[in-house]
């Protein structure tokens, strides 16, 4: 009986120093399983396209569609928008407010940039009648492709909310917190792309 | 134990050095694959696709370091624990996939002429 009320009361202890540890109540952890969860999205899409990849139809294949170059350009832009969110990042954590909103501009205009790009090629590949109906290889490239541009987009919005937020009330805690959530998005993007990039550009093109 | 705590907190979001680390390795890491696929440097295709998946991998893990600073240490060791998890579920859901419709492919009925033409 005793023991059991000094095992409660240890167990108590160790709670509330958890609280401690936590002062944010756990967001950024919730926040990282959400990005896994994502993850799994991006997992069965890939998981498809794999599947569907020599589905043509007797359509197009990727060494027909394909143009490294314009890919090798996007993943250049996600990569040094990862670097400058990063900056934003260190500016933050300097409590420079000026240099925050500078390079959380910069990374935007780099994922507009990749959008852009993105719809681009989107745009030639159906001038070229490789449209999302020809194939199944196609339905499943612009799912995937397209899935991930949608998040970066949503990202650029979410960019766009924090400027408006970091405007009107600066860097008290609550946006640092929600500054961090979005540098988790924008570079768990970057680590998706590299699957991207890999498994659906260059592999299509070497094989 | 609570200095501690807010030290590995600081710490969690990296610092300048890391960044700067992780970009430089990344921009290796991309610019070797790209490299390899569009000049040919190495005649053997599965070779060439071997090597692009390694370096992909390596450069996935430099992003999780430097860029997502999942570490055993940030937010207690779960951000490592979901992050390992779901790599496992990753690896199944696409390794498993491939290799069921591929055996799938390979029991299906010989096909004939026509529908030959428009296999790859």
């Amino acid at each position: 009986m005793s023991t059991t009320t000094l095992d409660q009361s240890t167990f108590y202890l160790v709670d509330e120093e958890a609280e401690a540890h936590h002062p944010e109540g756990g967001t950024l952890l919730g926040f990282w399983i959400y990005l896994m969860s994502d993850a799994l999205i991006f997992a069965t899409l890939f998981a498809t396209y794999g599947v569907l990849a020599t589905a043509y139809a007797g359509g197009p294949t990727q060494r027909d569609l394909f143009e490294l170059p314009l890919v090798a350009l996007n993943t250049a832009i996600l990569l040094v928008s990862s670097i400058t969110y990063g900056f934003a990042m260190m500016a933050m954590q300097d409590g420079k407010l000026g240099g925050t909103r500078l390079w959380l501009v910069v990374t935007a205009l780099l994922g507009m940039a990749f959008v852009g790009v993105e719809l681009y090629e989107f745009g030639t590949l159906i001038a070229e009648g490789a449209t999302p109906q020809t194939s199944a290889f196609l339905s499943a490239f612009f799912t995937l492709v397209a899935t991930h541009g949608l998040h970066v987009t949503v990202g650029i919005i979410w960019i766009g909310v924090m400027l408006v937020q970091l405007g009107q009330r600066g860097l008290h805690p609550e946006n640092q917190q929600r500054l961090m959530c979005l540098s988790m998005f924008w570079h768990f993007l970057d680590v998706v792309w590299i699957g991207v990039f890999t498994f659906v550009y260059l592999l299509g093109v070497v094989q | 134990m609570s200095a501690d705590a807010s030290h590995a907190n600081a710490n969690a979001h990296g610092s300048r050095r890391s960044y700067l680390l992780g970009f430089l390795l990344s921009v290796v890491l991309t610019a070797v694959p790209f490299w390899l696929v569009m000049t040919g440097a190495i005649a053997d295709a599965a070779t060439t696709a071997a090597l692009v998946v390694v370096l992909a991998i390596v450069q996935i893990l430099v992003h999780t370091v430097f860029f997502l600073h999942v570490n055993p240490r940030a937010e207690g060791g779960w951000t490592l624990m979901a992050y390992a998890f779901t790599a496992v579920l990753v690896v199944i859901c696409i390794g498993g996939s491939l290799w069921i419709m591929h055996h799938l492919n390979l029991n299906m009925m010989p096909i004939t002429g026509t529908e030959m033409s428009n296999q790859p």
